[in-house]
């Protein structure tokens, strides 16, 4: 649920610090410039209801621990784009799960390990993001419930520069809108 | 062998942000130039000048690596006008050439600077100026000082009066990092913020007559390329298309830029013309194609390309045509940017496990490696060529350093709290 709290954390963050402001060196007074809003979707609420003897889990199928659909994070190799075979139930069950519920929508953040340059990283990060969104659109996801944003070595989980610390960062998160 | 300059500490006013680059050579002081910069003389209301104009100087040049300035401790004299010096103490110290001068206070915050620079062997002046400054100018002035100077003893313009602009990025545990665009003097000194953002600022750019600075913000979560007025921090979104807008670099006149978008399906070349707003494809295919860098003549553009599987450098005509391989050697080769002169590229090249700078001499096809550190990149060029500025990381820490172009000089600029990053070395103003 780490990444989930994440999510939450960043997209609450986006209405508290949304935008960003510039200023004028020189002697010149400074200026702001406006700002396209932040945020996406239309942040719809998740429900769950408990029942008694509750053996059985009925809240909202994405918050299942159980469920594949609770794994929310796609890992790759270095300097490759292709989802190893370990990863594809993960997609699989999101793509079921878009399929059938049309009015959710994801956004696939994709990143880098902080090894090469920073723009080489981010269309990196964005093919594998386009490797996942295109696997969902086999799998009958609309093209227009998919958005992917390539980030490359920006926003790193882990700050080490070692192996175990870059297998944690080449990795697309699935993020579905209102989280 | 560590040797620590000096150590700056400046405060923005307007912040709450402090920030501090610190300047260190770490390696290269041998076959340096002797000189002796003698304290400059003061004449004035308070008791002393309020800036300390030869030590400016005298940090700039041993920046440089091409000079050694002899400490002032080591000094047996220390004239301030020419009539006062005697060229054979000077001589019996070791020292090529020796600088003087003197600070008039004219009227309130007026000053004049006057310095002679001389030859001790041949015991004659070889340049001397005298040039009024503000006293908010003072350290531009000193800079321009060591422009004379270098200019004077190497045949190279001096690139001290000259800007840099890079992203700093804060991470506190409970909140979200800062991100800052940032622009300072050369030497690390009066950092300024341009932009700030919550999200990721990358890839700054200078145009080429330094007014303007593009760049991308992920700001609202969708890459786009910005292009600031430095002066006014007014700024235009030039780009935001769907998927990457990124890797700015701008033509040689200025009238156009150069970028990545991947709106086509990969990750394209694609050239704004600023002037009428048409955009142009210039790579294409399925592989990632991106980091575009204008040749000085503004005739060809290198750029980064996997199509080979493996990244690696190509230059393409900016008129279209054919894609040439330039780089043979290694399996990582990225991030091209042409050297002033026009006569090699500077890129990220892996070796073994390590990603350095590297520079790729264009008529030799001789590729050197410039640096020694691990995870090397954003590599920009002074104006003059003579030296490359690039992040690298250190610990935990991103750092800014600089590399001499023949790769005999390092030095490192440190921030302190935070991280700093993809360096961009105005052009000459």
């Amino acid at each position: 649920m780490k990444q989930l709290k994440a999510a939450l954390l960043i997209f609450v963050g986006l209405f508290v610090l949304s935008g960003c402001e510039t200023l004028g060196i020189g002697g010149a007074s400074s200026a702001t410039a406006t700002e396209e809003g932040g945020g996406y979707g239309n942040g719809s609420g998740v429900s769950t209801t408990g029942i008694e003897g509750g053996e059985v889990y009925t809240g909202d199928p994405l918050l299942n621990p159980a469920s594949l659909l609770s794994k929310r994070v796609i890992h790759f190799a270095f300097d490759s784009s292709e989802v190893a075979d370990e990863h594809l139930p993960v997609i699989a069950a999101h793509a079921a799960y878009l399929a059938e519920n049309p009015s959710k929508n994801v956004i696939l953040e994709a990143y880098a390990d902080e090894r090469g340059s920073r723009e080489y990283n981010v269309a990196l990060s964005e093919q594998r993001g386009n490797t996942v969104a295109d696997l969902m659109r086999l799998q009958n996801v609309s093209p227009s419930q998919i958005q992917v944003i390539g980030y490359g070595e920006e926003k790193p989980v882990s700050f080490g520069h070692d192996e175990l610390s870059w297998e944690q960062n080449r990795r697309v998160e699935i993020i579905y809108s209102g989280e | 062998m560590l040797r620590r300059l000096f150590l700056l500490l400046i405060f923005l006013p307007t912040s709450v942000f402090s920030a501090a680059l610190e300047i260190e050579i770490t390696e290269g002081i041998e076959g340096a130039a002797p000189i002796a910069i003698v304290p400059f003389g003061w004449q004035g209301m308070a008791a002393e000048a309020p800036l300390d104009i030869g030590a400016v100087v005298a940090a700039d040049l041993s920046r440089s690596g091409r000079f050694k300035a002899l400490p002032e401790r080591d000094m047996l004299t220390k004239p301030t006008d020419a009539t006062k010096i005697r060229f054979r103490n000077w001589q019996a110290l070791g020292q090529d050439n020796l600088l003087i001068g003197q600070v008039r206070e004219t009227g309130a915050g007026r000053f004049v600077i006057q310095f002679q620079l001389f030859d001790v062997y041949k015991g004659e002046q070889l340049t001397g100026y005298s040039m009024p400054s503000s006293a908010k100018a003072l350290r531009q002035t000193a800079h321009r000082i060591s422009d004379i100077v270098y200019e004077q003893l190497t045949g190279q313009k001096g690139a001290f009066s000259t800007r840099i602009a890079y992203v700093t990025v804060v991470r506190n545990k409970n909140s979200q990092p800062q991100y800052r665009l940032q622009v300072a003097d050369a030497d690390g000194f009066n950092p300024q913020t341009i932009t700030t953002s919550s999200e990721p600022i990358m890839s700054p750019a200078w145009s080429p007559n330094g007014e303007k600075i593009a760049y991308v913000s992920f700001e609202g979560r969708h890459s786009a390329i910005y292009v600031q007025t430095i002066s006014s921090g007014k700024r235009e979104r030039v780009s935001s298309a769907p998927g990457i807008n990124g890797a700015p670099a701008w033509s040689p006149d200025g009238s156009k830029l150069s970028m990545t978008l991947s709106v086509g399906g990969s990750p394209d070349i694609y050239i704004l013309d600023l002037i009428t707003g048409s955009l142009r494809q210039l790579t294409k295919g399925y592989a990632i194609e991106t980091e575009s860098s204008w040749s000085r003549d503004g005739k060809m553009i290198a750029y980064t390309s996997d199509r080979g599987g493996r990244p690696q450098i190509y230059q393409i005509p900016v008129q279209g045509g054919k894609a040439k391989r330039l780089t043979y050697e290694g399996s990582y080769n990225a991030r091209p940017v042409f050297s002033p002169d026009g006569k090699s590229l500077a890129m990220i090249h892996r070796q073994g496990s390590a990603y350095q700078i590297a520079v790729l001499e264009l008529d030799s096809g001789i590729l050197q490696v410039l640096t020694n550190g691990k995870l090397d990149e954003s590599p920009s060029f002074a104006p003059n060529g003579s030296m490359i500025l690039y992040a690298a990381k250190k610990g935990e820490r991103g750092l800014l350093a600089a590399v001499s172009a023949d790769g005999r000089v390092h030095q490192n600029l440190v921030m302190k709290g935070g991280e700093v990053r993809d360096p961009a070395w105005s052009p000459f103003k």
